[in-house]
């Protein structure tokens, strides 16, 4: 399949759009815990067995994405959405069946591998186009779609959440909100499917430099480069920093003023929480934008020192002052919605446009390495310190300081982030006659 | 004068604000409810 070529006139600013379809509908993921309950209830499962369908969503989204990277750059952004569009909308609509006859196993492989596949797919599907779209400006070009991943909860959790008070919580409550989420996703993924183009020059824009300028690197050669791997420990550093706080969020800010003059309510941990949502979708726009302004190494300097800084703050002074530990919070998520947001413009900046996606998809396995490490390290330390008959803030003193440490690594291995190689480059010929080859196939 | 004019490419204007407005109406309901839940913090 060949790319969607852009005809004459084309605006570029169809192009966001078209991202922003496909990540708010995967973002749904991150809401998935709106279904867990009925699912308990209506199918008799455990909280672990009703976490499964989430859990091999998020595996089969860094499998896909690492995997799937290098065809959905030969295929180009259609064939990616099209792909994203038919697996997350088949994955709800297999769980339909599942809920609808009592198969739980239909549920777990329909949302999560069949659905998984399509959040990987669907993840990096536009990340390629929008940097090759705005040569001038990708950190905001990708902090816009990426931002919509963050979104995608917000309006899912809700939503999702009216739909089954109005169908009801038993078995076929359950499969017509599958079935209408499948349907409904699958009618607004369609726009992204048909506006989506690729540019007809490598040169979109008056003014703004050519989207192949500069050293272009394969995704193949690119994962042997050491500043690949200084990327991949700085993502993770980042993400295990902010899902540090993410995970424990309402249970931390409960103990942190347990013992005090302030203690906070259920109701009010809850907004902390949807804060912190605020926050990490800010931080993907706002500091992906900055980058452009800034450059990609001193963002993350900021992200890693700054976000060390905070850390520090809340461990010595959060539990003496409420405003303080709410906006330390806030910054790390800020950071945490940043860093995810603004890999791809780091990577462009390295290795050019060539295979960008392709390279992010697998840098995405620092996602996942995180989204263990981060709670395993919390909750490992929190039980392990009220065990040692502790309570209230020093329950997270030695995890905030494994933070600190870890963002430290991260700080330094930016530091380390030097110009690849020319070794490991593309030969001029050999992009010229990609260049060439990619137009016979659009012409 | 009329064969430049031709030629021109059509007027995207309407499709780009359908496209945002697409996006854009149910982000904004996202953003409403959670700023919604947000203010919980500080009158919860």
């Amino acid at each position: 399949m060949s790319p969607p070529v852009a005809p004459a006139g084309w605006s570029r600013w169809l192009v966001p759009p078209a991202a922003l379809a496909v990540h708010l509908s995967i973002g749904q993921a991150y809401a998935w815990s709106v279904f867990k309950p009925p699912l308990e209830s209506a199918l008799g499962l455990s909280g672990t067995q009703s976490a499964l369908p989430f859990q091999l969503g998020i595996v089969m989204l860094g499998l896909s994405a690492a995997f799937g990277g290098t065809l959905v750059e030969r295929n180009g952004p259609r064939w990616a959405m099209t792909v994203a569009l038919i697996c997350f909308s088949s994955g709800f609509l297999l769980s339909s069946l599942g809920a609808w006859t009592e198969q739980y196993w239909l549920i777990v492989l329909g949302y999560g591998f069949v659905g998984g596949i399509g959040l990987g797919i669907g993840y990096i599907s536009p990340v390629s186009t929008l940097i090759k779209w705005f040569p001038d400006r990708p950190g905001m070009a990708t902090g816009i779609a990426i931002m919509g991943f963050g979104g995608g909860a917000l309006i899912a959790s809700p939503w999702s959440a009216q739909m089954l008070e109005s169908f009801g919580t038993d078995s076929s409550g359950i499969a017509l909100a599958f079935l209408v989420h499948g349907l409904a996703y699958a009618v607004f993924m369609s726009l992204g499917v048909l506006l989506v183009r690729v540019p007809r020059t490598e040169k979109p824009v008056e003014g703004a430099p050519s989207a192949l300028q500069g050293p272009q690197v394969s995704a193949r050669n690119a994962v042997r480069t050491p500043q690949f791997w200084l990327l991949w420990i700085v993502l993770c550093m980042n993400v295990t920093a902010g899902i540090g706080i993410l995970e424990k969020a309402a249970p931390m800010i409960t103990d942190f003023f347990a013992d005090t003059s302030m203690s906070v309510s259920a109701s009010a941990a809850a907004g902390f929480v949807a804060l912190l949502s605020a926050a990490n979708m800010a931080g993907r726009i706002g500091w992906s934008s900055t980058s452009d302004l800034i450059g990609r190494k001193n963002i993350y300097r900021v992200y890693l020192g700054v976000g060390a800084v905070m850390y520090a703050l809340i461990a010595l002074f959060g539990d003496s002052s409420k405003p303080l530990f709410v906006l330390c919070a806030f910054v790390i998520l800020s950071f945490y919605g940043g860093g995810f947001a603004t890999i791809p413009a780091y990577l462009k900046d390295l290795f050019g446009t060539y295979e960008v996606g392709a390279i992010h998809g697998r840098l995405l396995t620092a996602w996942s390495t995180a989204g263990v490490l981060g709670p395993l390290i919390v909750n490992w330390i929190a039980d392990r310190q009220e065990d040692a008959g502790k309570h209230g803030s020093a329950l997270y003193g030695v995890s905030f300081l494994i933070m600190i440490g870890l963002l430290v690594v991260g700080f330094v291995a930016n530091e380390l982030v030097r110009p690849v190689d020319a070794r490991h480059h593309i030969p001029a010929p050999r992009k010229a006659a990609d260049v060439e080859r990619q137009q016979s196939e659009s012409a | 004068m009329s064969n430049d004019s031709s030629q021109s490419p059509p007027d995207r204007r309407l499709l780009i604000a359908f496209a945002w407005l697409w996006v854009g109406a149910p982000l904004v309901y996202g953003l409403y409810e959670l700023v919604h839940k947000a203010t919980q913090l500080f009158t919860g």
